[in-house]
Order: structure tokens, then sequence, then C-alpha cells
């Protein structure tokens, strides 16, 4: 098992050097950079699925929460916002967001009262059309006034590290009510439910435009380490400020993987990872052993979510844009799932080896493709059949297909991924 | 009597044109999950193709000069829902029947429609680009505008053609589904299988025969509903994909594996995501006349702001999920 885990991990590693070799090093390190943060978001995934067995499609949910959240905590303050009554109003539309919860917690306990049955569904219905009201006539005011005269809200201007576990904590608050929501339906169930409120999440954040900008995008969204820039600023040349910028960031986020296995393996080998795998084999024989097995797994959602915020939030930093538009369910929720399945549900080393390979298996397939398309196109042309045309849209294609195709052989093939879980039975 | 008719053209029709569409998707995606107990992501996909197959065979018609009286679309849509029918068989004979084979996990075969969903999709992006296209290139787009000034309104009650035969064509298919599952041999087998598959087998159903069947309604159904969306709108590799979880939503609403559900369900999430938008003001102006000035009724009056038109569908499916997971029609729930 480790032979072939070591075996693999070489593999990888070569792989990088080719890439390297092939495409240069400003390419190689920025993927090397994002493939760190997806193995952190796959993690978590792994938390979820490999350890608890819990179907989480809501992933790009998470990630959009972890990106709004270090662009929020880490970017410049707007003293136009400031200055304004934008964050007086605002206040208002929290004080009738307040109040809006207040009532529907009241319609929801009104059975105290003595109003039952039909009449409590109306009467709680009605609350959360009246909270609904109330929020809409305070916010859509504050949030063109505060389009119209301040851009949007800016940020707190604080370190990015910051934003990274503010990231962090965002996407637990979240994955706490999804948890409390969703958490009791079986598994298609589950999944559709967990798709369907990350779309809910991606329209807020897409339409928030007083707290996010939307479609206009926020840019440039400082670094927790130096710029390409300030090494130039200090007479370093080019090539090797880059390199310089480029580890100080690689290097911190492998920190932050490295103690995130650190903490997931220890607990994954204690006793509360026991309890996690049997709530995940057979939770009604985990029930009956005195486990809470719906406590738990809001449990494992909510720590998996953690890692996903977190790394969200790094993918933002690094790439210094926050574009809401560009996250899409393919990009952010599926391939994260093709790294769990072909790396190995329930195995770290597996998470991140599939996490690393898939995320360059999806970076160079597209210029991949385009070298092929263009031996095809001068090979077909030769023959006087005409060229391929499209080569660049048609080749940017090519990594979904190639994903699908990825993704099936390996359930085919390799159901429990290539570095599967390890069963110990003699403890 | 003119704001009624604004009404109708906001609310009736569009809510109908998008409910028919939600219901022929999700009555194949509740069939598949009644029959073989997964959630069918790639269905979307068997939809976007299926339109595609009708777009190129309008493109041969007419390059073969071919005129027809309704849009080429309509026409050549029999042959469309047969090529599709075959394609879907393809995909589960290539894809999920190894696995059920295998016998993995419902959850498995949710994770292999997924990997379906993007070979399929990046297999028509491959061919296609990332483009749209119309089916109205050659041929024009009839709209009707019957006068309704004999009911005293101003405006003409508008809908186009693709959209009358729409709602025409799934009428006629969901009568025919119906005779289909309660009067003949095969339908009533389906049922049975769906209700209860062990059972079914031992009484001598050819489970094998129904599952087949399953694809080939479920492929012919999900290229009628993309054909009539791409007719309605564009066509583009993406068109199912965007409408997939609201279609899901409609199959959950109605009570997974059940038919009727289904179509119930997706016509509700149809009007529902038109009459969350509409803008209320429109209708209601004349009050302006009769309330006090403090009162009037601002220019736009809508529930939810256009652009989370889509948010409706997922709201109301985590709001059934929340309330009664089972649907409204009580469905298949182990």
């Amino acid at each position: 098992m480790i032979r072939r885990s070591l075996t693999l991990f070489a593999g990888l590693f070569v792989l990088i050097l080719v890439i390297g070799w092939a495409m240069g090093l400003p390419f190689t390190s920025s993927r090397l950079v994002e493939a760190t943060a997806y193995s952190l978001i796959a993690l978590g995934l792994n938390i979820q699925w490999g350890y608890g067995g819990l179907f989480n499609f809501g992933i790009m949910g998470f990630l959009m929460l972890g990106g709004f959240a270090v662009t929020f905590i880490s970017y410049p303050i707007n003293p136009q916002f400031w200055g304004s009554d934008g964050p007086w109003m605002l206040g208002r539309a929290l004080i009738a967001f307040a109040a809006g919860a207040l009532l529907v917690y009241g319609a929801r306990k009104s059975d105290r009262l003595g109003i039952r049955g039909g009449w409590k569904t109306f009467v709680t219905v009605l609350a959360w059309f009246v909270a609904y009201c109330v929020y809409r006539s305070q916010i859509d005011p504050a949030a063109a006034y505060i389009e119209a005269n301040a851009g949007f809200v800016g940020g707190l201007g604080a370190h990015p590290i910051l934003g990274w576990l503010f990231g962090g904590v965002l996407a637990a608050a979240v994955a706490f009510i999804v948890g409390k929501i969703a958490l009791g339906l079986r598994t298609d169930y589950l999944a559709i439910a967990t798709i369907g409120i990350s779309e809910i999440i991606r329209a807020l954040i897409k339409n928030m435009d007083w707290l996010t900008r939307g479609t206009l995008t926020v840019s440039p969204i400082p670094w927790p380490t130096p710029l390409p820039q300030d090494y130039q600023a200090t007479g370093s040349d080019q090539f090797s400020s880059l390199l310089l910028s480029r580890g100080g960031f690689l290097l911190l986020a492998l920190v932050v993987l490295g103690v995130s296995i650190w903490l997931i393996s220890r607990a994954y080998s204690g006793p509360w990872g026991r309890m996690m795998r049997a709530i995940r084999d057979n939770h009604i024989a985990a029930a009956s052993m005195g486990k809470n097995v719906t406590a738990r797994q809001l449990e494992i959602f909510v720590f998996g979510s953690v890692l996903m915020g977190i790394g969200g939030a790094m993918l933002v930093s690094f790439t210094q844009i926050f574009d809401p538009s560009s996250y899409q369910p393919i990009n952010h929720t599926f391939l994260i799932w093709v790294m769990i399945i072909v790396g190995g549900a329930g195995n770290n080393w597996g998470a991140v080896f599939g996490a690393v390979l898939i995320w360059l298996v999806w970076v160079i397939s597209e210029p991949l493709a385009r070298v092929i398309f263009e031996f095809a196109s001068s090979w077909s042309s030769g023959f006087g059949w005409g060229e391929i045309t499209q080569i660049e849209s048609r080749s940017a294609q090519m990594r979904v297909f190639v994903l699908g195709l990825v993704i099936t052989i390996a359930l085919r093939f390799a159901p429990k991924g290539l570095i599967p879980e390890v069963v110990r039975r003699d403890a | 009597m003119t704001e009624f008719v604004f009404f109708i053209n906001q609310v009736v029709i569009s809510g109908a044109v998008l409910g028919c569409i939600y219901a022929l998707g999700a009555v194949g995606i509740t069939l598949i999950f009644g029959i073989l107990r997964f959630a069918h992501f790639a269905h979307s996909e068997l939809m976007t193709s299926g339109a595609f197959f009708a777009f190129m065979l309008a493109a041969l018609f007419a390059s073969w000069g071919i005129v027809t009286p309704i849009p080429t679309g309509f026409v050549v849509l029999p042959i469309a829902m047969v090529m599709s029918a075959i394609f879907a068989l393809g995909i589960d004979k290539g894809f999920y029947a190894p696995l059920r084979k295998r016998g993995a996990k419902p959850v498995i075969l949710l994770i292999a429609s997924i990997g379906v969903t993007l070979m399929v999709q990046g297999l028509i992006r491959l061919f296609f680009g990332a483009g749209s296209y119309s089916f109205f290139e050659t041929e024009t787009k009839d709209v009707f505008r019957i006068d309704t000034s004999f009911l005293g309104s101003t405006r003409p009650l508008v809908i186009t053609e693709p959209q009358l035969l729409m709602i025409v064509v799934t009428i006629i298919s969901v009568l025919v589904l119906h005779f289909f599952l309660t009067r003949s041999r095969l339908g009533k087998a389906m049922r049975a299988m769906a209700d209860n598959a062990d059972l079914a087998q031992v009484s001598g159903i050819n489970t094998a025969l129904v599952v087949r069947v399953t694809w080939i309604v479920a492929g012919a159904l999900a290229c009628m509903a993309g054909t009539m969306l791409a007719l309605d709108v564009t066509l583009k590799p993406d068109l199912a994909f965007n409408i997939i979880i609201p279609i899901f939503a409609a199959a959950i609403v109605g009570g997974l594996g059940q038919a009727y559900g289904a179509i119930a369900g997706g016509l509700l999430i149809g009007f529902a995501e038109s009459l969350a938008v509409f803008n209320w003001t429109m209708v209601l102006r004349p009050l302006n006349g009769v309330l006090p000035e403090w009162m009037q009724l601002p220019a736009t009056l809508a529930l939810v702001p256009t652009e989370y038109k889509l948010t409706v569908a997922f709201v109301i499916l985590v709001v059934v999920l929340l309330v009664r997971p089972t649907g409204i029609f009580k469905g298949a729930s182990s």
C-alpha cells in the first residue's frame, strides 16, 4: 500500500517536472499554488464524503463564500461608503432582518398560544411573508443608495490571512444552517438539495451588487505574502522576484495544507474518526450504540465546509480577483468530486493526490487538445478535407469531456480510487 | 381588461410554456428514479443532445428544400425522438448497466451520471462550439396577435406559433403516456416495477425489458422537451444544463417516482417562476386613482427581482424537501 502510494506520488512529481519543462515556470508555479488550494478543498470533501458518507454537491457555494469573505476582509476600506448614509441604512436593514427573524420564530412557537394545525401553518407562512416584505422594504433602498453613491461596501483592509479564517468561519456558519435543513434527507435528495442551496448562494452573491459588486468584479485583492512588484521595487530582476513571490505564497499554502492534514489525520485515527466511520458504514448500528448520528453528521459537514471556505478564499487571494460569474458547477463542484473519486475517498493522501493530478489534467488538457487539433487540422487540410475551425474555443471545451471520461473510467475500473481507504481490522 | 390580457401574456402563457418543458423533463427523471432508483443528472444532456439531433435534421430538411407549413423543428421531432431514445439506450448500455451489474449503490450511479453529463456536454461543445443556434434562420417564427378589443382591451393576446404547438404537443404526449401507463401491458409492468422491483420480478415481469422501455420513453420525452425549449428560445450547448435543477425540483415536488406528480410539479414550478417575477403594478395600476397620495404603488412591485427568477425553483425545492420530502403526491421514498 505504502509502496503504491509512493510510486504514484513519484509519478506525480515527474508529471509536474514535465509540465514545468514544457509550459515554463510562471505557468507551473501558479498551477501548483492552485493545486494546493484544491487539495485543501478536496480534503474538506474527503471529510464529508470519505469519512462521513455525506453527499455535498454544493461545494461551489462554500468556495464562493470563502472568496467573498477574503474580499470583504482584505480589500481596502471604501471611504465613500463609510462617509455616506450607507452604514446607517444597512443598520436599519439589519434591524428589519432581526425583527423579521423574531416574527418567524414567534410564529413557529405560536402553538404555545393555542394556535394549532392548519392555523399554525397559516400564521407561519404569513409571518414569513411579512418578514420578507419588511426586510425588502429596508434593503432595497439601501442597496440602491449604496450602488449609486459609493459603488459597493468595500473591504475592511485587514490582513488576508484573517480573510482566510473568516472564510472558514462563514462557510461553517452557512454549513451549520444547511446541515440543519438538509442532513435529514437521504443521499439523492441531499445531493439535489445541496445543489439547490449552492445555486441560491451563487444567485445572491452575484446579484447583491452593493455587497460584492456582482458581475463588475473586485480586484486587486492583496496577497498575504509580498507580490512580485514588491520584490522588483527592492531591485530584484523579473524572474527571481516572480520565483520568490510565488514561492512565498506556495509555502504559506503548503503550511496551511500540512497543518490541516496533520490535524485531520490525528482526528481520523482517534476515537472520533472511528465513530465517524461507524456512522458512515451503518448509521442504524451506530445509533443503537448510543451515538447521536444527526449531531455527528452535522459536525462533520461543518468541519468539511470550513476547509472548503479556506480553500476558496485562498484561490481568490491568489488570483487577486473576485468574479462571482466565473463560478460554475462544473469547475467548482464536479471537479472536486472527480478529484476525490479518482484519488480515493476516505484516504487523505488519496484526496491530495487526486486533487493535484486532476487539477493538472484539467489545466493541461486545453493546450494538449490544441496541439492535437492543430496536428489533425494540418493533416486533414493535407488530404484536402479543409482545416478544423475554431480550434481555440473547441480545445477549451475539451477538458470538460476529459473530466467526464476520467470519472466514468475511474468508477468502472477503480471504484475505490487510486489510493484507496485503508481498512484496519486489527484494532 | 388591458391589465387582464397583460397578465395572461406575462404569466399564463409564459408559465404554461415553461411548465410544459419542465413537466416533460421531470417525467423522464421520475420514471428513471422509479425504475432504477437513482437521480439521473445526465437527463439535461439527453435534452440538449435531442435538441441538437432535431436541429441537424431540420438543417438537413432545409438543405433538401423541403418547406413545411409548421416549423420544421416540429416535423422532424419524431425522428429526433427515435434517435434520442437510441442514444439513451446506448448511454445506459455503456455506462450504467456495467455498474448496476456490479451491484453499485445508487449514489455511484448518480456520480456516473454526472460523468456522462460532462462527457456529452464536452462532445456537443466540441462539435458545435460554444455559440448559439436558432431553428428560425431560414423560416419565420409566426406570432399570433389575437385582438381582444371586444373585451375592452387595448393590448392583443400574443402567442408564438411554436408556443402554441408546444402546449398542444405536450397535452397529446401526456395523454399518450397516461394511456400507455394505465392500459398497456408494458406500462403496467413499469408501474409494478416502480412500486416493488423484487415482487415484479418474481411475478414474471421481464425487468430488463422494462428498463429498456424506461430509457426509450425518457429519452424520447427529453428530446421533445429539449427541442421545444430550443424552439422557444435559442439552441446552445448549455441549454438544459442550466434548468436541470428546476426540473429536479419539479420531479421532487410531484414526488419522485410519480409520473403524474412530475407533470403537476412541472406546471407548478413553471407558473411559480413566472408569477414570482410578475410586476403587479401593471395589473393594480388602476388602484392608484383610488389610493391616497402616500400609498401610491411603486413602479415595480414584484415578489422577487427578475434576476432571481431561477432561484424561485430552488427555494421551492428546499421548502418542499423540508416540509414534505415525499412530494405532493406521495413518492417512492426508499
